[in-house]
């Protein structure tokens, strides 16, 4: 997994709650079964006025310029801002791969769906839980100030104005902390106790033998 | 000290290992597995140099892509084909349990695991599918994982985890005549929202749940997803336990049995268990339900009416209403009995099991599909499914209605196959999700239950099924 230490980027804002990760990346780019390739279709039918459909030149497609992620002045984002339940629905891990493709580091808001958060961190992908009042303060930040950038410090656990005129703290769990920080490797670390898992597993199946 | 909850019982009884800061590696017993989002995971651990740690707890089979034709033999999309023969490949190359493409057992994997009793009481069951939470309603902790997880589950059997808090959801009374276990489930989602369960695993109980056959368990923990929570369950009891008598995977011997239902018996939260929060639902006075919107939570009765942004206080919350009117294409203070509809969806792994398709053929016989309704399509969830339900007769009853009747897949609740709406259309749906372009894109989906479907398929609007 790819280390995450600090990040300084460009905030583009989201202002929807409750986006599902159909709209993230829809179904039909799904049948890949590659890891990569998703970035351009990242919100496919928000972001194109047409229909999106696997190995289309995306370059040529008709962009909707209403949609946010399309505006000049947000081009080249790397943080993004949301609104509450970022990331709920489906469990497609292209979800993550998608937002990752498509330049993102860092997604910052009040709540994420609960297994986007874990896909998101099994990637490097950043995402982060900041108060309803700090997600309010960012999105007003975002309007106000053209070009308005943050600094995210994964150790410190703090998200902090490029400017320094304020900074936001945030929780994460220490053991996935150290797992990106370190860009370790999930599924070594788990091997790492193969041991113990096979005491359990023979202890688990010998009591419910139909468990085998 | 208090008792425990159903989820800490199961939860606890796999823990392997815990790390300082609470996060648990939990040993999965079951692994579930399609040909979406696993491919990755397949390849992943094959360029690592692993291989499975425990090959018998995976089963695996095709859902998503598989075409519903009648009698089809091949998947003429050929990135769709590719995927599934991706799997065919994984599955023989490590000798997995698998179900192809023309296997009766084959269907959606949320179907299959319980008919094939691959899905047991006190199991800790993972897909890379977020509606894993289906088996739940067999007193299993089960929950959807992405794509790095199910390889991180193949190679390791393991996953580390964070415990939930609990959430009782205690359904009092019982559902009235015609209103089903997913009105409830609707109804619910309705009133702790589509965030109300993030962080939480869910329990279902009370009379209502109590009263519910495994099918109606299965919707409900199906959609607890739908309010956030990845996990729902149901306590086990005597309807648990005539459910997973004698299936394939089922404990085969007296010994056996016996013992594993001695085990089983204990899967319930205890008298004094103490939840982070309960909700109490009245389930006696439910009437049927019908999403107005493009999330679950936006939900009404069909007694009530399409809400009215102006009446709503909250900024972002009017938008979202304001944003689904436009999508969904209605007008505010519209009576959901006037909404007329194009086309029927009966299946997916929420409401496709012989229950779900019975309730849908008896409102349908001796009727006919409304002038309006372009089609009314019903996709059983598994072969056996399909076969169970055509030795009752039920594939007669929908044909003679103007209903198609479908090989069994996934199908038009993510239209990754060819069963899909074009933009605009209106689909009475008994899948999970009405999120925007879900069953195609500019497609408007209204979530109901099997009856209510099949009823609004003959009305060519919705209608109370339960007053017909």
């Amino acid at each position: 997994m790819e280390k995450f230490v600090t990040h300084t980027g460009l905030v583009v804002p989201l202002d929807r709650a409750n986006v599902d990760t159909d709209a993230i990346i829809p179904k039909q780019f799904l049948k890949s079964i590659k890891r990569t390739g998703y970035g351009p279709n990242c919100f496919d039918e928000w972001r194109y006025l047409d229909v999106g459909q696997p190995g289309m030149d995306n370059s040529q497609r008709p962009l909707n310029r209403n949609f946010v992620l399309n505006e000049q002045r947000f081009q080249g984002a790397t943080i993004l801002l949301a609104r509450q339940n970022f990331g709920c629905g489906s469990s497609r891990e292209h979800a993550p791969w998608a937002l990752q493709q498509n330049g993102f580091r860092v997604v910052i808001a009040p709540s994420f769906g609960d297994i986007f958060y874990n896909n998101s961190l099994n990637n490097g992908l950043l995402v982060i839980r900041l108060q309803d009042v700090e997600v309010d303060r960012l999105f007003a930040d975002c309007a106000a100030f053209p070009g308005f950038q943050l600094t995210v410090y994964l150790e410190a656990q703090l998200v902090r104005a490029v400017d320094g005129s304020f900074a936001f703290a945030f929780d994460i769990a220490s053991s996935r902390k150290e797992r990106l920080v370190n860009g370790w490797d999930d599924i070594s670390l788990t091997l790492g106790r193969s041991d113990a898992i096979r005491a359990f597993e023979t202890k688990h199946l010998a009591a419910q033998p139909w468990l085998a | 000290m208090a008792g425990r909850t159903l989820y800490d019982k199961l939860f606890d009884a796999h823990v392997v290992h815990t790390e300082s800061d609470g996060t648990a590696l939990i040993y999965i017993d079951r692994h579930l597995v399609h040909e979406v989002t696993s491919p990755q995971a397949f390849e992943g651990l094959k360029l690592a140099g692993r291989k499975p740690w425990r090959q018998q707890s995976m089963v695996a089979m095709p859902d998503h892509n598989t075409p519903t034709t009648p009698g089809f033999t091949t998947i003429l999309d050929p990135i769709s084909r590719t995927q599934v023969e991706t799997l065919d490949a994984n599955a023989k190359e490590l000798g997995l349990t698998y179900y192809r493409i023309g296997d009766i057992r084959r269907g959606i994997v949320h179907v299959v695991g319980p008919e094939q009793g691959a899905t047991l009481p006190g199991m800790t069951v993972v897909c890379g599918d977020s509606h894993t939470s289906t088996h739940g309603a067999f007193a299993a902790l089960a929950f959807g994982i992405g794509t790095s997880e199910v390889e991180h589950v193949m190679a390791t059997q393991c996953l580390p985890q964070k415990k939930s808090k609990s959430m009782l959801v205690r359904c009092d009374g019982r559902l009235p005549t015609g209103v089903t276990a997913k009105d409830l489930v609707l109804a619910i989602i309705g009133v702790i929202g589509t965030a109300g369960g993030t962080g939480y695993a869910l329990e279902f109980g009370g009379e209502a749940v109590r009263s519910l056959s495994m099918e109606g368990r299965m919707s409900m923990c199906n959609m607890a997803i739908e309010a956030g929570a990845r996990a729902g369950m149901v306590a086990y009891d005597a309807v648990t336990e005539n459910y997973v008598k004698g299936r394939p995977f089922s404990p085969n011997t007296p010994e056996l049995w016996e013992a594993a239902t001695k085990h089983w018996r204990t899967l319930a939260s205890d008298a004094d268990a103490v939840f982070d929060r309960t909700v109490v639902i009245d389930a006696s006075t439910l009437i049927p339900q019908v999403t107005w919107g493009t999330s679950p939570e936006m939900v009404v009765s069909i007694a009530g009416r399409v809400p009215d942004p102006d009446k709503e206080k909250d900024a972002t919350k009017r938008e979202g209403i304001e944003r689904a009117l436009v999508y969904m294409g209605l007008t505010p203070n519209t009576l959901i009995s006037d909404i007329k509809i194009d086309k029927v969806f009966i299946g997916s792994c929420t409401n496709s099991r012989i229950e779900d398709l019975r309730a849908a053929a008896a409102v349908v016989k001796g009727r006919r599909r409304a002038d309006n309704v372009k089609l009314a399509m019903v996709v059983p969830g598994s072969g056996l499914v399909k076969a169970h339900a055509e030795r009752e007769g039920l594939d007669k009853i929908f044909i003679a209605a103007g209903f198609e009747w479908r090989e069994p897949g996934c199908s038009m609740c993510l239209a990754m196959n060819d069963d899909r709406l074009e933009p605009g259309e209106r689909c009475a749906s008994t899948s999970n999700r009405n999120f925007e372009g879900r069953q195609g894109a500019g497609g408007r989906t209204h979530l109901v239950s099997p009856a209510m479907a099949a009823a609004a398929g003959i009305a060519g609007h919705f209608v109370d099924v339960s007053r017909i």
